[in-house]
Order: structure tokens, then sequence, then C-alpha cells
């Protein structure tokens, strides 16, 4: 085999290569701002919110000295837990309130166990006002080295001083940083606090060699159990440290436990009171009213979609600006025009009363009212099946309503599921209309001619010719809704009332007023997870190359 | 090649253009967060234009007050505070403080003294509910009623809610569990002192909740501050519980056929806060607008343009006419003795406290 060479000489594979590997270099550096764009504001926030679902590092990052002491405490011991304890929290308090980030890890707490803010608030004021500058006294009067700053930091810069007194030197270096840090002050130049003397007393007592020799005998102990009791009575709560041991590693499965109705006890999971189980019921109900806004924008959406695609030009048009134009319009502008229509003295209901009072809505009312109630079922025959699944459970909703046994009464079409449903099928019906005709657009006519002349009926010729080929525009158009649709919360919020509202609601809840992002993360995760097994299951049973949104 | 190499310099500049916009917060721009509509004006004619002409300040005003803690929070972790001031209400200021993200005021140090010449903390006296809040106003969660549409009878008694017999139709109530707990319990015979007591307690909570059972199918559940006026014009709604302020521009502004029922009104407090992490420069002038716009004179301006009580004791004195429908504001303040005859007192560190755990009770109870 003779190798090919090019015109300079080089073997032709390697010089075709390299002018690939150049084209293909441009065409990265042409992408790569979109590429760039989209990893620096999607996928990154997103991984970063996601990631929030586990992260758990504000005990151990507020607590430090608490959380390594809690490891030895028995949590079954029904016992809040002893003296040493509550020496690493009084420490970790100090200095968490200079940093002000007590109540912030107070804030966290609560939502696992309520009464814990304003525990950390209230311990965050009090911490200052412990009795322990006695020992700061007694330590000074007995020896006046141990009010000069330049003396301390003599000390604690020496190596013998540091190993013999471990826990006073570990206080002093965490002081000396917060001075720095929030006073800008230079340790070197203040006396240490309270704290900094409390580990030294209490180093000194256990028998440690101070640098300069203390006698500390008549110094009575002050118990930091009893001055945090005094603070507030629930530090002595066992469920309280429960609460921080259980939440003490850096990363938790917590929220994730919290989203599906359970809660992390001392034994792993429990399923939580039911009059706290909320999540799961959203996530069903979430699942089950996109499916049935799905099928609606697929029954209202195919016939649009026919006429689109099928009506001379000039029709179409006009038909095609009805499609868009409330697409073009504010998403709560329609809402609350659906408002307008659908309320208790709404233009819907009003009309109704007005057509029953009239005398040939007398006289034609047993046939209208017949034609009135198969209209209305069949715009809730899909919801219907949700209130029958709900039945199941035990609670029922008045989402099928009769007209005939409400009695001529103004029906409830908003603040329920029913107004979710319609609002939100007319707000996503453009999204299933559009991808179903750019298919429909592509199947040509003459198949259903040539059905026709080949002796097919009608329906035959649709059935059996036309709807297989748009199959592709609903797959494409079910999948969007029904993406978008779980994902909705301004519409449900506004209509939905009570029962018409999803796991979407709960979620921009924890984001926006509970600050819970954990939980929100974690709701997320679990809403994406669906979405994507759906997604599977869809390729699997339909196939992803079936579906068409244009072309 | 032309082409790519001309798509890849406007790439460039397009970048460094919004870098440098984002970058450049104008040296004399500050931007103050309200919740918009008439509140927003009225803080508009009485504080930011005499700002304005005063200093020269330009103020842009954002309307995100009700997202303003997660923002905050958000604009927080990326380091990027563009907020200079924001108002809020009082729980939303205490999570604020909490999570470290508002600025701790020195009172007495950094605010005016009234004009009166006590001091600021004597001034807003009990209204000082955190370290980094600023009250402004105090406005009140009240009932408005159709007059047409209650018989012969008009409610005076803010257990007309629950009283589906004598006033048959619809309620709207926010849907929180905040404030209707406590009516709840209130009309179930707790009295005043022990509601928070009592509602600490599981058997509180359910006895609260079976209240609310009583009248839960004919109640509206509202999330926006607008939902309950624009139901009573409706007439969708017989009585339903709103802001003062927005009962007061649909009384005496739209001229609806609508009463105020002021009994067991909840008072709040709306204030400002600043944001912490903002620059020395741009925390002074945050300070001095807050220290201007919190003055006694500007408090009082402000219920010029709107219903709500000055957070200064001695701005009281100062409150005048309506600025375009030339009534005296005094009988329309929540504060007014003839309307806080019978007033509630909303417990900000209680709920602090059982907000999430309540919050989640409440929805399962709507929810079944």
């Amino acid at each position: 085999m003779t190798l090919v060479l090019a015109a300079d000489g080089r073997p032709l594979k390697a010089s075709l290569n390299r002018a690939l590997r150049r084209q293909k270099l441009r065409a990265l550096m042409l992408i790569a701002p979109l590429l760039i764009f989209i990893l620096v504001s999607f996928v990154m926030p997103i991984a970063d919110m996601l990631f929030r679902s586990v992260e758990n590092e504000i005990v151990v990052e507020t607590l430090p000295r608490t959380v390594a002491t809690l490891d030895g405490w028995d949590s079954e011991s029904g016992q809040a837990p002893d003296e040493d304890v509550f020496t690493a929290l009084y420490f970790d308090m100090v200095l968490a309130t200079e940093y002000k980030t007590h109540t912030r890890l107070g804030s966290r707490l609560n939502y696992e166990m309520t009464g814990i803010s304003s525990l950390f608030r209230k311990s965050g004021r009090g911490v200052g006002r412990f009795d322990t500058d006695t020992y700061t006294d007694a330590i000074q009067a007995a020896d006046p080295a141990y009010a000069d700053p330049a003396q301390w930091a003599a000390w604690m810069a020496d190596d013998t001083v540091r190993a013999a007194l471990p826990m006073t030197a570990n206080t002093y270096d965490a002081w000396a940083a917060m001075i720095i840090e929030t006073e800008e002050d230079v340790p070197a130049e203040e006396v240490p606090w309270n704290f900094v003397f409390t580990s030294l007393y209490l180093e000194v007592t256990e028998g440690a060699e101070p640098p300069v020799a203390l006698d500390l005998s008549g110094v009575p102990l002050v118990s930091l159990r009893d001055q945090f009791a005094d603070v507030d009575e629930d530090w002595l709560d066992p469920e309280v440290w429960q609460v921080v041991k259980i939440y003490s590693p850096e990363y938790t499965n917590g929220y994730f436990l919290n989203s599906v109705d359970r809660f992390k006890g001392a034994e792993g999971a429990e399923v939580r009171p039911e009059n706290e189980q909320i999540y799961i019921t959203l996530f069903i109900r979430t699942m089950i009213m996109s499916g049935s806004i799905m099928g609606m924008c697929v029954l209202l959406g195919y016939p649009i979609a026919w006429l689109l695609a099928n009506l001379p030009a000039r029709k179409a048009n006009l038909l095609m600006i009805l499609v868009l134009l409330p697409f073009w319009t504010s998403l709560l502008v329609r809402t609350s025009a659906w408002k307008v229509l659908l309320q208790q003295q709404g233009v819907i209901n009003d009309t109704l009363v007005w057509y029953h009072s009239t005398w040939f809505g007398q006289l034609l009312d047993p046939v209208f009212m017949g034609l009135l109630n198969i209209c209305y079922a069949f715009v809730n025959v899909i919801t219907w099946v949700w209130n029958v699944i709900n039945g199941i459970w035990g609670g029922t909703d008045g989402l099928y309503m009769d007209w005939a046994v409400a009695g001529f009464e103004r029906l409830a079409l908003i603040n329920n599921q029913t107004g979710t449903i319609i609002a939100m099928t007319h707000i996503l019906l453009p999204f299933m209309i559009l991808p179903l005709f750019s298919v429909m657009k592509t199947i040509p006519i003459s198949y259903l001619r040539a059905a026709k002349s080949l002796g097919a009926t009608n329906w035959t010729a649709f059935w059996r010719v036309y709807f297989p080929q748009s199959v592709p525009g609903i797959g494409a158009g079910c999948i969007l809704v029904f993406i978008l649709s779980i994902g909705y919360y301004i519409t449900p919020e506004l209509v939905g009332g009570t029962k018409g509202v999803f796991i979407s609601n709960r979620i921009a809840y924890h984001i926006s007023s509970s600050l819970n992002w954990g939980l929100a993360a974690a709701l997320g995760t679990i809403l994406l997870v669906i979405v994507m097994g759906l997604y599977w299951m869809y390729d699997k049973i339909v196939g992803i190359d079936n579906v068409k949104l244009g072309g | 090649m032309k082409t790519t190499m001309k798509l890849m310099a406007t790439t460039c500049l397009t970048l460094s253009a919004s870098l440098a916009v984002a970058d450049g917060h104008m040296a004399n721009e500050m931007t103050i967060v309200s919740w918009g509509g008439a509140y927003s004006s009225s803080q508009e004619n009485a504080y930011h234009i005499p700002y304005a002409e005063m200093t020269g300040v330009t103020i842009i005003n954002d309307e995100s007050s009700a997202e303003a803690v997660a923002k905050l929070r958000a604009m927080n972790e990326a380091g990027n505070v563009t907020w200079d001031v924001v108002d809020v209400v009082a729980s939303d200021a205490i999570r604020l403080c909490d999570e470290g993200l508002a600025l701790e005021i020195d009172f007495d140090e950094q605010l005016a003294p009234g004009d009166d010449g006590s001091t600021p903390t004597e001034d807003f006296g009990d209204l000082l509910v955190s370290d980094c809040f600023i009250p402004q106003i105090v406005y009140s969660t009240t009932f408005g009623y159709r007059t047409d549409l209650v018989g012969d009878t008009a409610p005076t008694d803010v257990c007309a809610i629950f009283d589906t017999e004598t006033y048959p139709g619809m309620r709207s109530l926010e849907k929180r569990p905040i404030n209707n707990m406590e009516w709840a319990l209130l009309c179930d015979g707790v009295a005043k002192g022990d509601v928070y007591d009592v509602l600490e307690t599981e058997e509180g909570q359910a006895q609260a909740f079976a209240k609310l059972d009583t009248i839960k199918d004919s109640v509206i559940w509202w999330s926006a501050g607008a939902d309950t006026p624009q139901l009573l014009a409706d007439g969708e709604v017989v009585m339903g519980s709103t802001y003062n302020g927005r009962l007061f521009s649909l009384i005496e502004e739209q001229d609806q056929p609508v009463a105020m029922l002021w009994d067991a009104q909840v008072f709040d407090l709306d204030g400002w806060i600043i944001p912490a992490g903002l620059t020395p420069e741009r925390e002074a002038r945050a300070l001095d607008y807050v220290r201007f716009a919190t003055d006694t004179q500007r408090l009082a301006d402000q219920s010029k343009y709107i219903a709500y009580g000055p957070a200064r004791a001695s701005s009281a004195p100062l409150v005048g006419q309506h600025a375009t429908l030339g009534i005296d504001m005094a009988p329309h303040m929540p504060t007014d003795p003839a309307n806080a005859t019978n007033t509630f007192l909303y417990n900000y560190t209680w709920w602090a406290d059982y907000r999430d755990d309540l919050d989640a009770k409440f929805q399962v109870w709507l929810s079944q």
C-alpha cells in the first residue's frame, strides 16, 4: 500500500486530520461563548442549588467544639449532656455571637425543631453576661501578669506553654482571630475575654502548669450548664441536643426525608405525624393534574393544529394570530382574565343565571341542562379520574360538579382544581399547538386522498394514515406541556385555591419565604428526577427519536 | 474566517460591556427597594423627591420587597449586594437580622432625634423589635365588609367572620396561619393575653384549626394584598381581611360600598433595613437617607398619601389631610383611638419560632 501524499509532501491522512482539527477547533471557539455562558449561568447554579439538598456544614462550622464533645454524649440517656459539652458550647457561642452566626444556625435548626431559633437568639444575648468574669478577676488578682495583653501574646507564642495548656491555646487562638476579624484590633494590645480565662481556670484546676504559678483553690467553679439553663430551660431538654447531634454531620439526608414526609430521628427515618404530611400528596397531585392539563391540551390542540395546517393560507394565518395573541399576552393578565370569567359573580356564572331567568331558558332548560351537563362532564372527565383516585385516599373534592344537582347555584369554577386546569390548559395550549402544527404541515394531504381513493372511510383514513404520522408532534407537545406544567406556580397560586396548588408552590414558599433552601432543593431534585424518569419511560415506550418539534 | 473573527470580537465586546455595567454602581445613585403601588408612590412623594432635591442623589426604585429576604440572601452569597435600602415588614427584618444579612443600627446614634426632643429609642418605643429594623409605619391587618350584603346588622365584632348564619356568603382570609390562628382562638373564647400560650400546645393548635374548620368551605384564601379589595369590589365575598391602607383606598378613593371592621385588628410594622456588606461609602449614604426619611416630619408627611400610621410618637400630632382628597387622615389611621379600642399585638418572636412548624400544619389542613 502506498502512502498517499498531499501537495506539501506530508501524508494525506495527517494533513487532512490537521485541517479537520483546525475546523473543529474553530467551531468549538464559535460556540465557546454560548457553552461558557450556559455552564456559568445555568449548569453551575443549578448544580450548586441541588447540592444544598444534602449540604449541612453550618452546624459543625458554627459549633465545632460542641459537635466534637457531643460525640461522647449518649442520646438515649434522657439527660442533657454534662458540663464538658456546655463548656464547649460556651466557647462556641461566644465566638458565634461575635461573628453573628448563632442566629443563622438557630433558624437552620428551627426547621427541625420549633423553638431553637429563639433559644439561640436569647443565648447569644446571654453568653456575654455569664458569671465567668469571676475567673478573670480571680486570675488577674492572683497575678497581674495575666492582665497584660503583651504577656499573653508572648505565652501563646511559646510552644511549651501551648503544650501545657492546649485548651487555653485553642481558645486564645480563636479569640485572637476573632479580635482581628470583627473588632479590627491587635490581639497583643487587648486583654483576652472571659472565655479564655475560663479555659485557663479549668485547665489549671485540673493540674496543668500555668506560665506563672496560680493558686485558684479558693475560686469556685461556675457551672456553665446552670448558666445556660438560667438563660433558657430548654438547654436541659435532651431533645434539643438530639437535634444538634443528628444534624451535626456535614452532609445530611434530612432534607430529602422531610420532602417525603419523614424526619430524621435518633434511629433513622421516621414518619411524620399525619397533620404534617403534605409533600407526597402534593407530588401526586402535581403529576395527575399536569397529566390532565396535558390531556386537555391534546384534545383541544389537535383539531386546531389540523385546521391550521390544512386551511387555505389566509384563513390559517388569521387562526395562527388568534393562537399566538394570547401567547404574547402577559401571564398575569391572562390569569386575571380567567378570574373575571370564572368567579362566582363572574361572566360565565352571570350568563348562566341570566339564561336561566329568561323565558327560553325556562323552556329549553331540560334540553340545555342535559347538554351543559355533558359538556361539563367532558371538560372534567380526566380530572374526574383524579377525584376517584383521591376518593380512595379519603379526601374528595367537589371538582366534578353536576349542575342539575347543584340546582342552578353558581358554579365553583375557580379557587379549586377546575380553575387551575382551565387556566393552565389555556396558557399552555400554544405549546401543544405549535409542535403539532409544524409536524402536520409536513404530512401531505394527498396521503389522505390516496387512502380514500383506495376505499378507506374518513375515519380509517384519519386513524390509520394521518394520525400515526402526527404522533411525533403529539409526543413533542406532551413533553413540553407536561414539563412546563409541573414547574408552574404562579397560575396555581392565583386560581388554584387550596386544592389546586402544585409542589412548585411549596418550593417557591421555601425559597422566598421560609428560606429553607435545603428543603426547596431537595423537593426540586425529586421533581427533576421524576421528570427524567418519565422522559426515560417515554423514550422506552414511544422512542425519543419519534419526537419532532418541526420539519 | 473574517466572520468568525468579527463574531468573536462582538462576543468579547458584549461580555466586557456587560461586566462593566454590572460593576459600575454609579457613584451618585442609590437603589431603594419597596412594595410598589400606592405605597411606593407615598414614599416617593414623602421621602425620595425631597431627598433627591436636597442631595442630588438619583434614587432608583425597585419593587422587590415581597422577595427581599430571598434576594438579599442570594446577593449576599454572590458577594454583590446591589440594593442600598430595603423596605420590609418586621418579621422579615428579624429573619434578615438573624441571618446576618442586615446591618445592625445604633438607633440613638444613627437616627434623628424626635421633633419634641425625645431620643429615637424613646420616640419609636416598643416598635424597635429588631436591632436591624428602623420602623416606618404601623399598619394593621383588619377586615372590610360589604355594607349592602350584611343585612341590617352591620358586624362590629371580629367573630362575625365565624358567624355564617348571620352573615352568609364567602369570606377572604390570608393563605397563611399568622393572624388567622389568633382570630380563631379569640373567637373560640380564649382570652387575648393567653392566645400565644394556648397556640404553643398541640391542643391549642387543634382548637384553632377546629374553629377555622367551621368556615373552611366559605373561605377564599388570598396571597396578594390586592385580592381582598378586588373580591369585595366584585361582591365575591361579604367580608375579608387585608391591610387597612388597601381598604382605605377602596372605600375613600374608589367609593365602594365597603366599611371597616376595626375590631381585633392586628398591628404590624413596616420599615427599613440596610443590607450588610455594602462598601463604607454606600453604607454611609444609605444611613444618611434613612436618617432623613425617618425623622418626625417625613414620617408624618407619608400619612398624607396613604392611611398608615407613622411609627414615631412625635409624628402623630403632625398627621394632616390627604394630599388629593382633602379629608382628615387621623380617623383612618389604625392607631386612632376610636379604631384601636380592641387591637391585637402580633408576637414577632413567637412566630419566628413557630412559623415553620405551623405553616406546614396549616398547608396540610388546607389541602384536607
